[in-house]
């Protein structure tokens, strides 16, 4: 720890420290991201890509996003599957996710409102090519 | 980064029921489960719903676990933390909606009609870090009294904010700094009292266990505004988590150099120390706190001079209680007006009360002031419990009174407690049915009282122990009306010579029960009945004939064999063996022995 001496340098510990207390204030969030962690999901590789979400989303300041997770929406073939919720709009179903692709989702999806299509169920559905 | 954070309780009463070893046992099923980089678990303050701790949060999602038992932890571990999937049998029952959905805590009953200010970090941030309170605006305050505002702007923006001393008298707290900012010296203190008496209170000890720094803060900022450079905190040694924390705060704050000299390159010094309290209820009082801090036995003085000219050492002292000065950063960071607007006109702010007794949710709970009783005992209390009556509740512990269930619409502040014969005092409220005598209560606090007086002042040392043992005649059965009489003299000689606010205060609970439940005191006194059947010399235990089956429980049960009676007949109490300690009454299964 260090002696501060001005208000800038406290400013600047609350800043850094927002981050960790934020996620108690966004129980009541309004978009919710969720990643399927069941056996299904997590034998896919959903760990990281749940650990991308959360860090993205707190580097870049973001209110009212929560990261959380969800059981087996039955598809287990697609996991790790990811879910993006924003009220008022249809739910975004994304699928065989990583930790690449959820920085990208993040960037375009949650932050620009653009939903990247490639990466949802029905671009991927069996038969769809 | 977490992506989860585990808040678990770690105020006095969820940590007497196992919290530190369900924290040790979430350490190690995380570890287990390689989850030690994305969860968090956090030892935090009160939540506040002490009636079903011990409590776990766990966010993002919000869900609120009660009764939690170190056994549950692994489920909670592997389900929730691991898959995703909410324990719902941990549930706090009234946050679940249906089969899958949860609603915030917000939206409950206990939660809703809170507002929270001085309790606004405890259960949300970790005390023993520093920078959980700085994340949530700690010691910005501070900083801008520091940088902005002249002590005179400080004064008066609490002057304006209309705050008064949350301990129990109401004093303004802009006035009483004015005071003590006027008087010219080389030394003056800003103190805290943490020394926390009242039966069944437990405001203070949960925002220092909770979050201790905005204590410290408000502190540094009442020191700057009268210009005192040194503060201490007095605070009960019965309280060793709070001192705990205190300790680990006021370290770190001078680690950053908030506490200490040249506060933010201001040229302001300010230091705080802890004394520690053996516990007399006479050490609340502003005059004994400080004789205490100076190492004397703890007895007050005649008032003037106050503290703000003589207060502790001599010098010029500002003494608040822990509650007010929770209150103070946000204040001077919302301003006077935003303050004013919540509460009463005369009363503005909240007010935090410790709820005990008859109620369903024991616990904690902030409010703001003109909220009536009503609201605070039926909705965010959750009710008398069992089946039972609301007949009235005790404010301000021994030295308030009792509002009866007619003044239940009350709206609680300063002034209208006063009104009624009570005060609002530290915030201790507790609950009574219509099995609890009033007469009982009165001689409860009496005996409290006459333990505590420290014995200076004659009033006070004779008065009470006169005043206990006419209550003692009364619940013996013995009393006569004339005793009646002669107690509510002797009352109001107490209350008027007493040297301190203990023996003004101490007839209280007498007066305002004889009060509204004269007519209790006058069943004692000439019927030997109790009402209630609270008073065990005056009540019977006996066995209805027509109910009895004669299935001998009740004899097998009682300790002293006063119980006779043949297989399927009728059973007996012998009233001359009977020690009333009403096993019969539990155990008959067909309701058949009752108090009379």
């Amino acid at each position: 720890m260090k002696y501060m001496k001005s208000l800038a340098e406290l400013q600047a510990i609350r800043d850094k420290a927002r981050a960790a207390v934020n996620i108690r204030e966004n129980a009541e969030a309004e978009t919710r991201v969720l990643v399927g962690m069941a056996t299904c999901g997590i034998a896919a590789g959903a760990k990281p890509v749940l650990n991308a979400f959360v860090e993205e989303v707190a580097k870049r300041g973001l209110q009212g996003v929560m990261v959380t997770q969800t059981g087996c929406i039955g598809i287990c073939q697609y996991e790790p599957v990811v879910e993006v919720v924003v009220p008022g709009q249809e739910k975004v179903t994304y699928v065989k996710m990583t930790a690449e692709k959820a920085l990208r989702v993040v960037n375009d999806h949650i932050v620009n409102g653009n939903v990247v299509t490639e990466y949802t169920i029905g671009a991927n559905a069996i038969g769809a090519k | 980064m977490f992506r989860s954070n585990v808040l678990v309780c770690g105020g006095t009463g969820c940590t007497s029921s196992n919290s530190e070893q369900i924290i040790e046992r979430l350490n190690e099923e995380i570890k287990a489960q390689g989850l030690d980089k994305e969860v968090n678990v956090i030892r935090t303050g009160c939540f506040g719903l002490c009636a079903l701790g011990p409590i776990m949060v766990v966010y993002p999602e919000g869900a609120f676990y009660s009764r939690v038992t170190p056994d549950d932890v692994p489920e909670i571990v592997s389900e929730h933390l691991l898959k995703g999937r909410i324990v719902k049998r941990l549930l706090y029952q009234e946050t679940v909606v249906d089969d899958n959905t949860t609603k915030s805590l917000n939206e409950t009953t206990f939660y809703s009609k809170q507002m929270r200010i001085a309790l606004r970090n405890c259960g949300v941030i970790n005390p023993e870090k520093i920078d959980e309170y700085i994340a949530l605006d700690g010691y910005a305050a501070l900083g801008k009294v520091l940088t902005e505002m002249t002590p005179q702007e400080v004064i008066d923006l609490m002057l304006a904010s209309g705050l008064r001393g949350r301990g129990g008298a109401g004093f303004p707290t802009g006035l009483k700094w004015k005071f003590a900012a006027a008087n010219d010296a080389d030394q003056k203190y800003a103190c805290c009292n943490a020394d926390e008496g009242d039966p069944g209170a437990f405001m203070d000890r949960s925002v220092l266990e909770g979050d201790p720094h905005s204590v410290l803060e408000a502190m540094a900022i009442a020191g700057y505004a009268i210009g005192a450079s040194q503060g201490y905190i007095y605070i009960r040694a019965e309280y060793p988590i709070a001192v705990k924390r205190l300790q680990i705060a006021i370290e770190q704050a001078r680690e950053y150099g908030l506490l200490g000299k040249n506060i933010f390159d201001s040229g302001f010094d300010f230091d705080i120390d802890i004394r520690l309290g053996a516990g007399a209820f006479v050490c609340g009082e502003e005059t004994a706190l400080m004789t205490s801090i100076e190492g004397k036995r703890g007895e007050p003085r005649v008032r003037p001079p106050f503290p703000a000219a003589k207060g502790l050492f001599g010098k010029p002292t500002v003494l608040n209680n822990v509650e007010t000065y929770a209150n103070i950063p946000q204040i001077i960071l919302k301003g006077a007006d935003w303050f004013r607007s919540i509460g009463t006109e005369k009363s503005p702010g909240t007010k935090v009360f410790a709820l005990g007794g008859k109620i369903t949710n024991t616990g904690l709970v902030e409010v703001p002031m003109g909220t009536t009783l009503r609201e605070v005992v039926e909705e965010i209390g959750g009710g008398v419990p069992g089946g039972h009556h609301f007949k009235a509740a005790q404010t301000g512990g021994p030295s308030g009174g009792c509002i009866p269930a007619k003044l239940i619409d009350t709206p609680i502040d300063y002034d209208n407690l006063i009104a009624i014969g009570s005060m609002m005092g530290s915030g201790g409220l507790i609950v009574m049915d219509e099995t609890t005598c009033m007469v009982d209560i009165a001689k409860f606090f009496l005996e409290f009282t006459v333990d505590e007086s420290c014995g200076k002042c004659t009033p006070c040392r004779v008065g009470t122990k006169r005043l206990l043992e006419i209550l003692n005649k009364i619940t013996s059965g013995n009393g006569t009306l004339e005793d009646l009489d002669k107690m509510e003299e002797l009352c109001y000689y107490i209350k008027e010579n007493s040297l301190c606010g203990l023996g003004q205060t101490a007839p209280n609970p007498v007066l305002s029960t004889l009060k509204y439940y004269r007519d209790e005191y006058v069943a004692h006194v000439t019927e030997h009945r109790c009402p209630a059947g609270a008073c065990k010399a005056l009540t019977n235990y006996t066995i209805e004939a027509d109910k009895c089956k004669g299935c001998t429980l009740c004899a097998r049960n009682c300790p002293v064999g006063a119980i006779s009676g043949a297989v399927k007949e009728t059973h007996v109490i012998d009233t001359t063996k009977c020690i009333k300690c009403g096993v019969c009454m539990e155990k008959c299964k067909f309701g058949a022995v009752v108090k009379k």
